[in-house]
């Protein structure tokens, strides 16, 4: 078993270059031994090196795809690296579906639901934490048992709801079902309830209704969490599939994960995967350089509750 | 602070000013109040003129979870009594037929056992390379945020999205998979002919996607494991693998059951992958996706799906009460 000192410790340089590799000597090897390095490569970097480049690459050969000639993809013999890339995959995309259209539902879909969404998470946070009601235990539960309910099981009946009310194929029919929010409140709520009570009394005291508490005083000091909540539900709202896959037919109203299943389904050959990989560039692209600028705050919303 | 906030409350007049400076003055200000204090303070006018502020505040978002997360799980369980094709005006009631029908069909058994296959296959393989991962992401090596970024980033990003990339390297002629057996000698395997491969294939895709999750829940509850703890191992003479086995492992075991179980949950809804890359969900119709496919699929059929839902919504409850039990019990473990 060999010892392994964390690099932490690489202060306490030991001359040990020349021990032999014999096994019983490892042990008293210092932490720059031969033994350690080649144990802090082995079990350290090897494995984060190689679950890097597991997770990296098919994004990288995403992107090297989406430049492709047809003729580089149609071929047994690999293709690493385009000879000429261009985006005419991008182009070609936008004659077989409208790309652009696409991207701007999806866009519309993002912001109009999830500021909603966010607005509606600070209200009930705001309520459920500071305002006095009988029932306030039983909303909340209410709440915390719908964050359990999976959306997938309901959507034969909103399916048929929205149907109803003429939704299909319109923004409002793709954004209403998924407006309620139980995570947001959730997570607000708990925030909330952290913040110290004297700021809220002492605006109390000023004469601040609770409108002018909720706007003034708890949304300007808890700007990081709401950020965190913001952002999850971006990105929920961006990835947000099944439902706007079954409420919509016309792809003038398509988000952009729907349209490449379209897409996809219209162009089954091999020459179309640079067409193909373009519209997934479309799709991941986005997420991955607002995930690549706040990973702190999306990583701690969706990890929230987790340790505790 | 709260000393200034008393001073300046005790000054206004106001018997509702008074009261709120004794609970300024109370040290733990979130505690449920004792029950005649908190019934007088729901019978003053000042508390009554917050309901209207309440409900204005809290019944959009409650009317929205009533009418399309509550309201379905109701109307689920009626369709399910239905023979109904979605969009016909006209729906035959036939009991508990739709189950009938579902539990006796030999295909609907085989969605039962790729649903079990894919549940264990997809929470095992996250869990397992998440704890491995998350051991390596806890060494102070270099450039191991980055790493944990990285890892992370899938799980973020669209599940379309990433069917797509992979459809483009498990193609057995075109793809970059097939490329690299050929440049051994081999020949790849006809993932998406073979309902087996096919749904290894998901599974893999799967498991890429959500381990960066486990992972990262790993490691915030290894930086909890007390060093104390690793230390006094370490003088008992314990090595590595030990110490990760009798010290690490054991005071993680609330995590690891909430990802257990947050992961099956997540797993039994999954859709995105299964729905781009196996359309017709050759050998990778899951309960979720048979669901699905039996109501926009191409059947149509509104009622069997809603009892295919209602079957899955059930699974689901029974794990969320395990989860809510057992959890609770856990949680005060260490």
């Amino acid at each position: 078993m060999t010892v392994v000192v964390p690099a932490a410790g690489v202060d306490a340089v030991t001359d040990d270059g020349a021990a032999p590799p014999a096994r019983q000597r490892q042990r008293r090897d210092g932490p720059l031994g031969r033994q350690n390095l080649l144990a802090a490569i082995a079990t350290g970097y090897l494995p984060l090196i190689l679950a890097t480049a597991i997770i990296a690459l098919p994004l990288l050969w995403m992107v090297i795809g989406s430049l492709k000639a047809p003729s580089e993809v149609v071929t047994q013999n690999l293709v690493l690296l385009p000879q000429h890339p261009s985006l005419n995959a991008y182009r070609e995309a936008g004659t077989k579906i409208d790309i652009g259209r696409l991207f701007l539902n999806s866009t519309i879909v993002t912001v109009i639901g999830a500021s909603i969404k966010v607005l509606l998470a600070i209200t009930t946070a705001y309520a459920l934490a500071f305002v006095r009601f009988p029932f306030k235990r039983v909303i909340f539960v209410f709440m915390l048992v719908a964050l359990m309910v999976p959306p997938q099981v309901a959507l034969v009946p909103n399916y048929i709801l929205i149907a109803d009310l003429g939704g299909v194929d319109t923004y409002w029919g793709i954004i209403l079902p998924g407006l309620g929010t139980a995570f947001g409140t959730f997570l607000l709520r708990q925030h909330f309830l952290s913040l110290p009570t004297e700021i809220l009394q002492a605006a109390e005291i000023d004469g601040a209704g609770h409108f002018t508490k909720l706007l003034r005083v708890v949304v300007p000091i808890s700007t990081p969490t709401i950020a965190t909540v913001a952002l999850v539900t971006i990105v929920t709202e961006w990835n947000d599939y099944i439902w706007p896959l079954v409420i919509t037919t016309d792809p003038a109203r398509m988000t952009l994960p729907v349209g490449l299943t379209q897409l996809k389904n219209i162009e089954g050959d091999a020459s179309s995967y640079p067409i193909l990989m373009a519209g997934a560039v479309m799709v991941i692209v986005p997420v991955m350089v607002i995930f690549a600028a706040l990973q702190r705050f999306i990583v701690a919303g969706l990890t929230q509750g987790a340790v505790k | 602070m709260s000393v200034t906030v008393a001073d300046a409350e005790s000054a206004g007049p106001g018997s509702s000013r008074t009261r709120s400076a004794r609970r300024a003055a109370d040290p733990p200000p979130r505690q449920k109040p004792a029950g005649r204090r908190r019934t007088a303070e729901l019978l003053s006018a000042r508390s009554r003129r917050d309901f209207p502020i309440f409900l204005l505040l809290v019944l959009p978002n409650v009317l929205l979870i009533a009418a399309f997360t509550y309201r379905p799980l109701l109307t689920n369980i009626y369709y399910s009594t239905l023979n109904w094709t979605l969009g016909s005006p006209t729906a035959s009631k036939v009991g508990l037929g739709n189950y009938r029908e579902f539990f006796t069909d030999p295909e609907s058994l085989q969605v039962l056992w790729t649903t079990a296959i894919f549940t264990v296959a997809t929470v095992g393989g996250a869990m397992i390379l998440g704890l491995g991962l998350a051991t390596v992401l806890n060494r102070p090596l270099r450039g191991r945020t980055f790493a944990r970024a990285t890892i992370f980033a899938p799980f973020v990003l669209s599940g379309v999205g990433i069917g797509l990339v992979w459809v483009f390297i498990f193609d057995p002629v075109t793809g970059l998979l097939g490329a690299i057996i050929r440049g051994f000698g081999g020949t790849s395997p006809q993932w998406f002919n073979d309902p087996k491969l096919a749904l290894t294939m998901v599974i893999i895709v799967y498991i890429w996607k959500n381990t960066g999750y486990c992972a990262v829940i790993y490691l915030a509850a290894m930086q909890a494991v007390p060093a104390d703890l690793v230390e006094a191992a370490a003088i008992d003479g314990a090595g590595r693998v030990r110490t990760f086995f009798s010290v690490v492992l054991p005071l993680l075991s609330p995590t690891t059951f909430f990802l257990l179980l947050t992961s099956i949950l997540n797993s039994l809804q999954a859709f995105d992958l299964i729905r781009i890359m196996t359309p017709l969900g050759n050998g990778t119709t899951t309960l979720m996706y048979d669901a699905y496919l039996q109501a926009f699929g191409g059947y149509n059929r509104a009622g069997y799906s809603a009892a295919v839902a209602t079957i899955l919504f059930g699974i689901l409850l029974v794990m969320t009460v395990v989860q809510l039990t057992l959890l609770e019990r856990k949680v005060h473990y260490s």
